[in-house]
Parts: structure tokens; sequence; C-alpha cells
């Protein structure tokens, strides 16, 4: 076999990036990153071959097009993620619920609130906070923050010891305490299940984002109360939503700069 | 040494005989966990630690506390401990392999415990727990072992220890420090969100430590023959003292901040823990039983003639480990998850596994302690004896 010099050259050239690149680039998603385009214009619901990319991923929350009863979103998530349903408050696993007005700002609520207000059932789901403390707190860098805002979790590498659980101040984090693969309804192949004594939540759709899809809770939703968009594009349609109407961040005075914004 | 373990009495090896057994069950039933998973716990989404990391909070304090033996006697000279610091050293191993223990029964992947190792985490905690922990363990090994090596020998210990023993000091306040850190930095959890949280945990720390070692003194004394001498057992009685009121004092502290600020999502947590939330008080008799423990046990230690009684003074230290074991072993890590950061109160029992695992990893450190003890003891009986012989033959 002959091996041609610029063959021998490329070749040299690849293994050295891919040993050094690892180590300038700590943080372990760094490496599958996508160059980063401003501008969600091309946002769709369907595929479009080309990955969706943002500096900062966000998502403004309208609860008052919520209709009553609706699980829409819901049940697009865990079913796209494979989220078992363990029929117990003890076990549950969840990535996105909801929670009525006074759980989600326990500091908004007072006795005159409005009863429109009172009614509200909130989505709430992991914030991917831009100062993240479940990042901060992680033995093992199992759960990690990448450069477009999505918190992340690593579930071969989560050793389960819930220390993420504690430091998360929405409650968004969920532990498999017995193994979710039989209470899996419906399977979807494309997702990867999880094993007993791991850790997990939402994680924005990263696998429909780089496939150029919407996150599954949005394109469910048929009422436009979830806006997926960059936070630091100001052109988005995120953006220009957030510009228009007062909105709330959950409990924001921790410092922990959550991402999802709430139209209230 | 290590074959003084190994000749004992009737009862020594009932005792062994019983630990054994308790870790032996305590073992099937991790054997359930481990097939099971975390499940087999009374822990839920919303209470995700329990007994297993409540256990292991507690045990790193008694860990702790040997260094109220090791700075009396080697930075202040204080000759009435000199016979026991190895003692403390002992309990110190032995609380540190429990706590190691306590941590990895916790964990949902236990195969994966060296991705702590693989992947180090300056950022986390329990990164630094780990390496404190570790260190702490082999400072003690070794420097408990050398000294009673070397009292065994007759000879000077090597001069190389002595540093050692003196890093020894501030290595157990830090890993106390670090452990409250765990804590003190989670952002959404007021009832730990605090800075005295540290100065708390060691001031706990050093009233039910040493109030072990007098129990473990006085049951030495009447079984293995050894007398730590009234001198010593005393001093560590004023010790518990101080730390007592110290760690009420802190209590007393929170319960101000919490009460008079009247800030709700500080008052929540102590009014779970002391009268109750919504219909929920599973910890409320827990919680008065370890304030009045604690309060009389405070009363016996402070009144120096009822406290030189060796029978109020076992009292004082039952109470005074039961105290704290309840309030830093049950209510302080539980109460941290109700209410929830959603104000959600989910109420917290542990299962029978849960509870014999964590008895059997108990059962795992009275055993160790039990050999090192009976180490200790045996080779101080052939001091005194090659120490009493001459005497003895003089008299003749």
């Amino acid at each position: 076999m002959t091996t041609s010099r610029r063959e021998f050259l490329k070749i040299a050239g690849v293994s050295t990036l891919s040993l050094i690149a690892p180590a300038i680039l700590c943080r372990p998603a760094c490496s599958q990153e996508k160059v980063i385009i401003p501008g969600d214009s091309s946002l769709k619901t369907k595929s479009s071959g080309q990955a969706l990319t943002a500096k900062r991923w966000a998502m403004a929350v309208t609860p008052s097009k919520c209709p009553t009863g609706c699980t829409a979103c819901i049940t697009a998530c865990h079913g796209a993620h494979n989220v078992p349903d363990f029929g117990n408050r003890k076990d549950e696993v969840k990535w996105i619920w909801q929670e009525p007005f006074a759980a989600a700002f326990p500091n908004e609520k007072h006795a005159y609130l409005g009863e429109s207000f009172q009614k509200l059932r909130l989505p709430v789901f992991c914030n991917h906070c831009t100062n993240p403390s479940c990042v901060r707190v992680c033995p093992t860098k199992a759960t990690f923050q990448r450069p477009d805002g999505i918190v992340m979790m690593d579930y071969h590498r989560c050793v389960g010891c819930r220390l993420c659980m504690a430091a998360c101040p929405y409650g968004a984090r969920s532990m498999n305490y017995r193994d979710p693969q039989p209470f899996i309804a419906k399977r979807n192949p494309d997702f990867p299940t999880r094993t007993k004594g791991v850790v997990e939540k939402c994680n924005f759709c990263e696998e429909r984002l780089v496939k150029g899809i919407l996150p599954a809770c949005v394109t469910a939703c048929k009422e436009k109360a979830l806006i997926f968009g960059d936070a630091e594009n100001p052109q988005s349609e995120l953006r220009l939503l957030l510009g228009k109407h007062f909105n709330l961040r959950r409990r924001a005075h921790l410092g922990t700069g959550p991402q999802i914004y709430y139209i209230i | 040494m290590l074959e003084k373990s190994l000749k004992g009495s009737c009862g020594y090896w009932i005792w062994i005989i019983f630990l054994l057994a308790v870790t032996t069950l305590g073992f099937f039933f991790y054997l359930q966990q481990l097939d099971y998973g975390l499940g087999v716990t009374g822990m839920s989404r919303d209470v995700s630690w329990g007994l297993y990391i409540a256990q292991f909070t507690f045990l790193v304090g008694i860990a702790a506390s040997a260094v109220m033996l090791v700075l009396p006697y080697y930075l202040h000279d204080y000759k009435a401990f000199g016979k026991i610091t190895v003692l403390g050293e002992f309990l110190a191993v032995a609380a540190v392999i429990m706590c190691v223990l306590f941590i990895f029964v916790d964990l949902g992947q236990p195969t994966r415990v060296m991705n702590v190792l693989l992947h180090p985490s300056p950022t986390s905690i329990l990164f630094w727990d780990m390496i404190v922990l570790s260190g702490y363990l082999l400072i003690n090994i070794v420097t408990g072992w050398i000294i009673l090596s070397c009292n065994r020998q007759e000879v000077p210990p090597p001069r190389w220890i002595k540093p050692l023993i003196y890093l020894s000091i501030p290595w157990a306040i830090s890993i106390h420090t670090v452990t409250a850190f765990i804590y003190a930095g989670l952002p959404g959890r007021s009832f730990w969100l605090t800075a005295i949280m540290a100065p708390r945990f060691l001031a706990s720390a050093f009233a039910s430590g040493p109030a072990l070692l007098i129990i473990f003194c006085m049951i030495l004394k009447r079984y293995g023959r050894f007398d730590a001498g009234p001198k010593a057992i005393q001093a560590l009685a004023t010790i518990v003292a101080y730390a007592l009121t110290a760690s009420i004092f802190f209590v007393l502290m929170e319960l101000f901040t919490a009460f008079y600020s009247q800030i709700p999502e500080h008052g929540h947590h102590f009014q779970y823990l002391f009268a109750g939330l919504a219909g929920h008080h599973n910890l409320v008799p827990w919680m008065w039983t370890s304030a009045v423990l604690a309060f009389a046990a405070l009363g016996i230690l402070t009144i120096p003639r009822i406290r030189r009684n060796d029978g109020w003074l076992a009292v004082a230290c039952v109470a005074v480990f039961v105290s704290l074991w309840i309030e830093k072993g049950l209510g302080l890590v539980i109460t941290g998850f109700i209410p929830s950061p959603l104000e959600a109160i989910t109420e917290y029992v542990p299962t029978g596994a849960e509870i014999a695992i964590t008895l059997g990893i108990w059962a795992v450190g009275f055993l160790i302690l039990t050999l090192l003890y009976k180490i200790f003891v045996s080779v101080r009986k052939d001091i005194e004896g090659t120490n009493d012989r001459p005497v003895a033959q003089l008299k003749s």
C-alpha cells in the first residue's frame, strides 16, 4: 500500500488535532459544536437538513395561551425522549410539566391575585441557566453547558450522586430510582433510553436542533404558547416578543440566569 | 500488631460475630438495592437525599473531632491526653471509612465511582470532599499506627511524624468545612444557604465526637482494663460542654434570623422541623427530643459536681450523641428538601432496606473500631505489664 505525501500529512494533521482539541476545548460538548450563525430565520418545524444554531437558546412561554387541560407539549416531549411513567410521585421522572402560578412564582403570589392568574397552569422545565448551579456542583462533569447555552447531561458518565438535584432551584431534575425501561409506554428508537441510577432532564431537544427541527414541545403547541429562539439575536421572534411584553423569570434573584421567560 | 485483634474473650468474639451478622444483613439488602436501584429507599424526586447522606454528614463530624485530642496534646502539651490521642485517631479512621461507604451506597451508579477521579471537577465541592476525606483517612491511619507501634517498642516516634500530626489539625477542620460547603453553596436551598453552616457543623462535631470518646473510654475501663484517667475524661467533658454550648447557640442564631426576618423561605424549613408545616410533622417529635436532650446534657455538663459523677457524665454523653445525631443525622439533610423549591411538601420516611444498609455500615465502622481498639488495649496492657514487672520483682 502506498500513501501519498499529501494523504499522510492529512492523516497526521487530523490525528494531532484530535489529540489537542479536547485539551483546549475543556467543555465536553465542544467537539460536536457547529459554527454558530446568529439569527433564527431558518427555524422550521420540519427538518431542513441544516442544524439550527444560536448564540444562546432561550424560550418564551405565554401560559395564558394554554387551553385548559392541554398537555400536548408534555406528551410530545416525554414521548420523544423515552421518559418513563412509573405511576407514582416518589419515583417520578419528568422533563416538562405544569405547575400553578403560586408554585412556579412563590414570591409573586398574593391573596388578591386575579382569578385568571390563579387558574394558570404554567409549563415548567429546565431553565438552561446562563450560570447553572447544577453544572458547577457536578463531580464528574456529567452535566455541562454548551456554548449555545444548552445545559446537557451525559447519561453514561453520571454517577447518580444527585448533587445537581439539590443544586437546581427549579426542581427540574429527575433521578431514575429504578430501571425505566419497562415503564416507557412507546419507545422512540431515535433517542437513547436511560439506565437506573442516573439523573435526567430537559435537553432543549438538542437532538432535533442538530437536524434542523424545533424542540418537540414547541412544535406540539398549536397555540404558539412556546416560542423558541436565540436570545442574543435582536431580530429573533423570541426577542421581538420579549421586547413587546413584560415577562418574568423563575427565581431570577438567585443569579442562575434562567433562560425561560414567562409572559404573564 | 494486627495479631492482637485475634486474641480475645468470649464476649469479644460474640460482639464481633454480632457486628459481622449486622454487616451481612446490610450487605444482603445492598445487593437488593444494586439490583432494583435506589428506589428501595424512601428517597424521592423531591427529597433526593436521605439517611445515607445524613449519616455521612454526621460521621464526618465524628471523624473531625479527633482533633480535640490531638490539638491539646501536641500544641498545648496537655499530658493527660497523651494516652488517648491514638483512640481519637482510630475513631477518625473508622468514621471516615463509614463516610466513604455511605457516599458509595448513595450512588445510583456505584460502578462509575471512578469517574470522580477520571474527570476531576474542581468546581464541585464533592470533588474536594473526596480529596480531604481520603487525605484525612491516610493521615490518621499512619499517625495512629506509628505512634502505637513506637509506644509498643518503647522508642520515641520518628521525627517525620510530628509535621504530619500538625497537618492533621487544620485538615480535621477542613473535612467538616468542605462537607458544610456541599450544602451551604446551593442557591435554591434556603435552609442550608447560611454562612454559619460550617461553624455549626464544627461545633456539633466537637461535642458529639468527644462525647462518643468518653463513652468508649468508660467501656474500655469496664471491659478492656484500660483506664484513660479521670483527668483526661473530665477535660473531654469540658470540651463537650463548650462545644455543645456553641452548637446550641448557633442553632438559636439560625432560628432568630429565620423567624425575626420572617422571610418565608427561611422560616418554612424551621417551622417544618419544630412545629410541622401544613399538616406534615414527621420530624417534630424527633427535633424536640433532640432539643430536650441537648439542654439536659448542657445542664449536667455545666455543673461541675454532677459532671464529675461518672454515671451522670455517661448519661450526658449519650444525650449529647443522640441529640446531635438527630439534629445532623436526621433533621439537617432531609429538611433542606422540605418544602421543595416549588413549595411542595413531600415527607421522607426511610424504608426497612435503607435502615438495614445504614445499620450494616455502622456495623462495619464498629467492627473496624473494635479491632483497632482491641489492638490498642492489648498494646497498652503489654507496655504496662513490662513497666510493672521490675516493681513486682523488687517487692518480692
